[in-house]
Parts: C-alpha cells; structure tokens; sequence
C-alpha cells in the first residue's frame, strides 16, 4: 500500500510546528488532510500536556489556515489502560518504565488508525522526525532521520508492518531548523511543544513521584540501601524514587559518590556503587518488536540505543526463541536500566527493540 | 469533502437574500444612535420602531411588550433573572419552577439564581419525550412561586410543549410564564394572546435572520428588573444602543416566517418523515429520541444508536460531507452524554450515540436521500471503529 496524492489522511497534530508543518506539506502534496488531536487521560483536576485546552486552540487555528478539518477524539479510557495502568504496575515491579512507547504502538498507531479507517482514511502521518523505505518487496523500514539529534525513531521501534504500511513521515528529509523554516514561510503557528518523551498525563510540574504516591500509596515502602560489600549504608525512601545511575538524593556518604547500581523489587532493596563499580555490559530483553515482522536467525551486530539521549553502542545481538533477546555491548555503559527499552540499529536502519529485563543485569 | 450539506438548521441558519437585503443599505445610510436628537439619530428611531411595531403585530403584541435583546440566550436570561429578581422582591416569591430539558440559557440561569439569590429550583415533570405533563404540574408549583419556564420545542429532541395549556394554568395562579421559543417560533407562527404567555423568547438566527439578535416579549405588567442597565432603551429594560440593521434584519426574517411558513412546514414535513422512517427500518440498534411525528418540531429528526460514539459520528459523518450534530456535540471531544437524555431515562449504552438531523427550507429531497445513502455504513464503520 503506497500512499498517494488525492487518498485521504488522517494527521495527528499537536498544535506544535512539527505536525502543523507535516500537515500544511500533506496539504500541499494534494492530499485530503484530516487533523486529529486525541484526547488522553490526565491526573484527576490536571490538564494532559499533550491535548491541553491552549494546544487544542493551536492545533484548531492551523486547521483552520490550511483549511482542512480538524477533529478531537476522545481516547481517554483506552489511554488509561493502555499506558498509565501499565506505567504503575512496571513502578510496581521496579522497574522505570518510558510510557511513550506503549503510548506509540497503543494510542497513536493502534487506536488512530482505527478511528482513521472510520474517517474513511486509510493512512495517518505525524510530525515525527523519522523516515520510512517502502522496499521493492513490499516491506517498510523504518530509518532514522537525516537529523541526527531530532531522531525519533527510537520511539517508533514499537511499530509493525501493518502500522507502518499505512504511515507517513512528511518530515522525513527535514531537519528541525529546516521545519521551522518552512513553517515560517508557510506562516504557520511557530509554537515549540515538548518533545514527547516527557511524561504528559502525571500533572503540572510532571513530578511521577507525586503521581505515583497518589496512584498506589502502598508502593513507596522503605527498606536498605545495600553497597557491592553488602554492608547497609542508610534507608531508601521506595524503589520507584530511584533511577539507575542516579547520584543526589541518596542521603549516604563514602570516600567517593555513590551511584544507584541496582533495584531488587523482590526484596525491596536499593544496590549502590562507587562509579568504577558501576554498569553492565550485557543484558536480556524482552517484548522484542522486529520491524520486519521477522527476527533474524542468528547473532547480529548493531548499534544498540539504550536509552533516547543516549549514542548508540556497538555490539552483538542474540535472538531467542521466546521473543526476548540477549544483548552483548562492546562496551560497559553505567545507566542500563530496567523497564527502557534498548533499541537495534544497522546504519540508518531501525531493526525493532524490546524492554530491558530486570533479570540478568 | 469538496460538497458539504448542511443539516444542522437548529443550531443555525444561513441568512435569507431578502434578509440580507433589507439590512445591507442600513449599515452604511442608518449609522445614527436612535436615543440621538438629530437628523440622523430620528432616521434610525424610525426603523427601530418600525420594526419593532412588525414584530409586535406579527407576535399579537403590542410594541411596548418587545424588547431587543442580542440573542436568545440573553433574553432568556432577562426573563428569568428579570422576573425572579423583581417577584422575589415585590412578594417574597422564591420558587422557580423549569421543565427538566430546558435550553442551558435557562437551566443554568435558574441553577444560579438557585445558588446565589436563594430561589427553590424545582423540575416539572416530563414524559419520556420531554413533554411537560400539564396534569401534574400542580406537584409543582405553590404559592411561593415566582416564575416558571418551558421551552416551546426541545432543541435536541424536538418535541413541542402544549404551551396554551401550561400558560392557562400559570394564569389561573397568577404566575408568570416564560417560553423560550427559540426552535419553535422558528417554524410554527405564534400569537402571544392566544398562547398567554406572559414572556417569551425569540432568536434571529434560527429563522434566516442575522445572529446576534434576539427579543423577548414581556407582557404588559409583568415584573421584570433590568439585568444590563445603564441608559433607558428598550422601556428602561435593557441598557445599550440598538442593532438596527440587525433588528430590521430580524423583523423581516420573521415577516417571513409569517408569510412561508405553511409552504415550509409542506417542505419539510415529508423529508422528515423519510429520514425518521428509513433510519429507524435501515439501522439496527436505533430509536427515534423526543416526540413521534405529531408532537414533533417539522424539520426535526433526533436518535440514539445503541453502542456508538456520538462525536465519532459527527466526525465520520462531517468527512463524507454532511454537517450534523449529536446530543453530546463537543468539539473538545469529550464523551459526556447529553442531560436531556440522562433525564429521560437513556443508558449510557445508547445516550452516548446521539445524532440530531435538523432541516431546513433549503434541503432537497436530493441532500435527503444522499444522506440517507450513506448513514447505514458511517454508523457501521463508526461502530467498527469502536
């Protein structure tokens, strides 16, 4: 399925330039643009950042200067169970979980395209900086963007061929400063919103401490905060206060900082180190998406991104049966941590990712 | 989506020509303040009162009786703060007495006077299609009561009220009563001696009049506090210089409602009939919402389909071309079921999946039976979608 001028699609806007540019260029190209903003669920007497009312406005007032339609969908209680339910429980199981992801391939992708195809559209764009390949034999890949620092695939690893088969990227070719350009020229709406990797649903000052202690009172239970002796050093406040690699706030001191090394949810215990002591270099994910549809067969080398802002790794990857994969590193890095997801690359290529596994590491 | 048809008459209409017509020329030549002493300010008092005077006629009034306003909304608001305020004040009176359906211009205006001046709010009792019950309104009324208000015709639903009979018996206790006739007036000529109504509530711009307009008929003795005030138009009841193009707009607009009604009402009534007949044979899981046929408002046509989203649609039905609205319409997408149909009784399961189809003068059997070929497969694919 290969989009064409005149089909009819469906554009997630967020009232900020990036969408608001994909948008007006889909509009250019003689398509039938259809703009929707989803409505999320957010905190109890707090506004989701991602569909507050000034970004409705926005995104409504670009609508209207490109001339095209511009809807409000309500995704709420499907936004609840498929993201913020999940988000707790991973805090529960001490994990730090990235909300965004299941928000993708859940919210985004899955739910859209359906009230999409009921919008009698059968594909959906958005403002993300990422690029797709339609390949001869009909597969789609998913590439990273020509802009290197604005790359968000690693937030699109999560999609299938079905997803991206009815996808499109408008500003695959531009970079940031490139959009915002166009954008000017265009006299588009110049907002800047915050990338979406921030947490839109836990409330205004996006503190998930708060959240969670709202969400689930019981979670936050003390307990030791142990070194790689095994000597108990002090008392940590609840797991889910603390992030691998963090330093301040821990309330210890040795002859040198302490780092958060690792959590043992089963035993409510919060391991620590010295900075030499820290980091791994081989872990175990699982929830494995392979873009293709397929795993490889066998150990493969990739760039491997851990986390979002981080620089991708050199390393090898071993598919397992079982969806999951085992990740060696060429290098030690001090921040894996449980419940990111850690993501594959081969030049520009995006293979797929999965979540990192508490075990193993 | 290069042809849109509108069928959205009850939240408005497109201006007539002639409409148009007669206020064009009074922009620019009718400039003057009618309160002004001169030249230019008599020229505009006299198609201020000439209109006045045609509204009056054309209601059964009297001209002293018709107070512009600037929409339906804010006449509603005069009569019921007017009147509440003035009786409380008078006589100690502190009960208000609305049907349960009322338009939001009146629910919420008598929720606030509820709230912040005292009153009793109490809720005439309605069947299931929002008719007020005339046999049981002395539940509800006493001698406390200051006011009571009943629309004509439900907005959503369409049903009309037995107003005659409701205003006879607010007559024979001497309360007042207010009728907001937005959606009525619009298409059914009314008399205010025959009604006996003691207020009531008209709106330009749901008979291809100009928004921004509205009066409201205040008979003769009835006590009513100004809201807005400051200078003495409108008899000292509203404060503000006149609108005139647009109250000429308004006098002319509903000089032909006067003068077409019989031949819209032939018009509409057997489009009507065929999209409440088709829908209700065509679509499982549907129900007609209001009125049956002979209570019902001639361009009106309301349901409710079991296990869809209403907004949805809208939406579904708006990207094939057709502008319509839901119970629940909210552009902020937020699935809130409409009070109307909570009040009567509606589960979530079917109140939530309104549609509302209002025609108008310029609907063809055309724009009909175009609509009616694809409201079948939007509903499917918006239930798919679910």
């Amino acid at each position: 399925m290969v989009p064409a001028p005149g089909d009819r699609i469906v554009v997630g806007m967020s009232g900020g330039v990036d969408s608001s540019l994909a948008a007006a260029l889909l509009k250019d190209q003689g398509y039938q643009v259809i703009g929707v903003m989803l409505r999320l669920w957010s905190d109890p007497g707090t506004l989701n950042r991602c569909c507050a009312p000034d970004a409705v406005l926005e995104a409504r007032q670009v609508a209207g200067q490109l001339g095209i339609p511009f809807y409000v969908i309500d995704a709420k209680d499907a936004f609840y169970q498929s993201v913020v339910e999940p988000f707790i429980n991973a805090y529960q199981e001490g994990e730090t979980p990235n909300p965004c992801l299941r928000c993708n391939r859940l919210i985004r992708w899955n739910f859209l395209l359906t009230r999409a195809r009921a919008l009698g559209a059968e594909f959906i764009a958005t403002g993300h900086y990422a690029k797709l390949r339609r390949l001869p034999t009909g597969e789609v890949q998913l590439l990273r963007s020509q802009d290197r620092k604005k790359d968000q695939s690693y937030f699109l690893h999560v999609l299938t061929q079905d997803d991206l088969q009815r996808t499109v990227f408008p500003l695959a070719d531009l970079s940031k400063a490139q959009v915002r350009q166009l954008a000017a020229e265009k006299n588009l709406s110049a907002a800047e919103r915050p990338d979406s990797q921030d947490l839109c649903f836990v409330g205004q000052g996006g503190d998930y401490r708060e959240f969670l202690r709202r969400a689930d009172p019981g979670m936050l239970v003390s307990g030791p905060i142990v070194n790689h002796e095994g000597e108990q050093l002090g008392e940590h406040n609840g797991l889910a206060n603390y992030t691998i690699g963090q330093r301040k706030g821990l309330g210890i001191s040795g002859k040198e900082p302490y780092y958060v090394a690792r959590k043992d949810p089963v035993n409510n215990v919060l391991f620590v180190g010295y900075k030499d002591q820290l980091g791994k270099s081989h872990f175990t994910t699982h929830q494995v998406n392979w873009i293709s549809g397929n795993a490889p067969d066998e150990v493969f080398r990739a760039q491997i991104k851990t986390r979002y802002q981080s620089t991708a790794v050199p390393g090898s990857v071993t598919p397992q049966e079982d969806l999951s994969s085992r990740v060696q590193l060429d290098e030690i890095l001090p921040d894996i941590t449980p419940g990111q997801a850690a993501v594959f690359y081969q030049d520009e290529v995006c293979l797929g990712g999965g979540i990192i596994q508490t075990e193993g590491l | 989506m290069n042809t849109h048809i509108y069928l959205d008459y009850a939240a408005t209409t497109p201006i007539d020509r002639r409409v148009v017509d007669t206020m064009q020329p009074l922009f620019e030549d009718l400039f003057g303040n009618p309160s002004s002493l001169h030249f230019f300010g008599q020229r505009a008092e006299t198609v201020l009162e000439e209109s006045r005077r045609n509204l009056a006629h054309n209601l059964g009034a009297d001209p002293k009786e018709i107070i512009f306003t600037s929409c339906g909304s804010e006449s509603d608001n005069l009569a019921l703060r007017g009147t509440a305020l003035a009786r409380k004040k008078l006589g100690g009176y502190d009960q208000i007495a609305i049907s349960p359906v009322e338009h939001p211009a009146v629910q919420v205006t008598a929720q606030q006077l509820a709230s912040q001046h005292g009153f009793e709010l109490v809720y005439l009792p309605v069947d299931h299609t929002g008719q007020v019950l005339p046999d049981r309104m002395e539940e509800s009324l006493n001698e406390r009561t200051a006011l009571v208000s009943v629309m004509g015709a439900n907005n959503e639903i369409g049903t009309i009220n037995p107003i005659a009979e409701i205003a006879g018996i607010c007559r024979q206790r001497s309360i007042p009563f207010h009728c907001d006739a937005l959606q009525y007036a619009a298409h059914i000529p009314l008399n205010v001696e025959e009604l006996g109504v003691d207020l009531l509530s008209l709106g330009a711009h749901k008979f291809y009049g100009p928004k921004g307009v509205g009066l409201l008929y205040v008979r003769e003795g009835t006590p009513l506090t100004p809201v807005q005030t400051g200078g003495s138009q409108e008899f000292g009841l509203r404060a503000a210089t006149e609108n005139v193009p647009l109250i000429a707009g308004m006098a002319r607009a509903y000089q032909l409602v006067q003068e077409e009604s019989a031949q819209r009402i032939e018009h509409l009534l057997p489009l009507r009939d065929l999209i409440i007949n088709r829908v209700l044979d065509e679509i499982p899981g549907s129900k007609l919402t209001g009125a049956g046929p002979e209570n019902r408002l001639p361009n009106h046509t309301s349901f409710v389909f079991k296990d869809l989203d209403g907004n949805l649609l809208i939406q579904v039905l708006d990207s094939e071309g057709f502008a319509c609205s839901s119970g629940s319409a909210c552009k902020t997408g937020d699935p809130r079921p409409s009070s109307v149909l909570t009040t009567l009784g509606y589960s979530r399961d079917w109140s939530l999946g309104s549609l509302r189809v209002t025609l108008g003068k310029n609907t063809s059997l055309e724009d009909v039976n175009r609509f009616l070929a694809v409201l079948p497969d939007c509903i499917q694919r918006t239930r798919e979608a679910a």
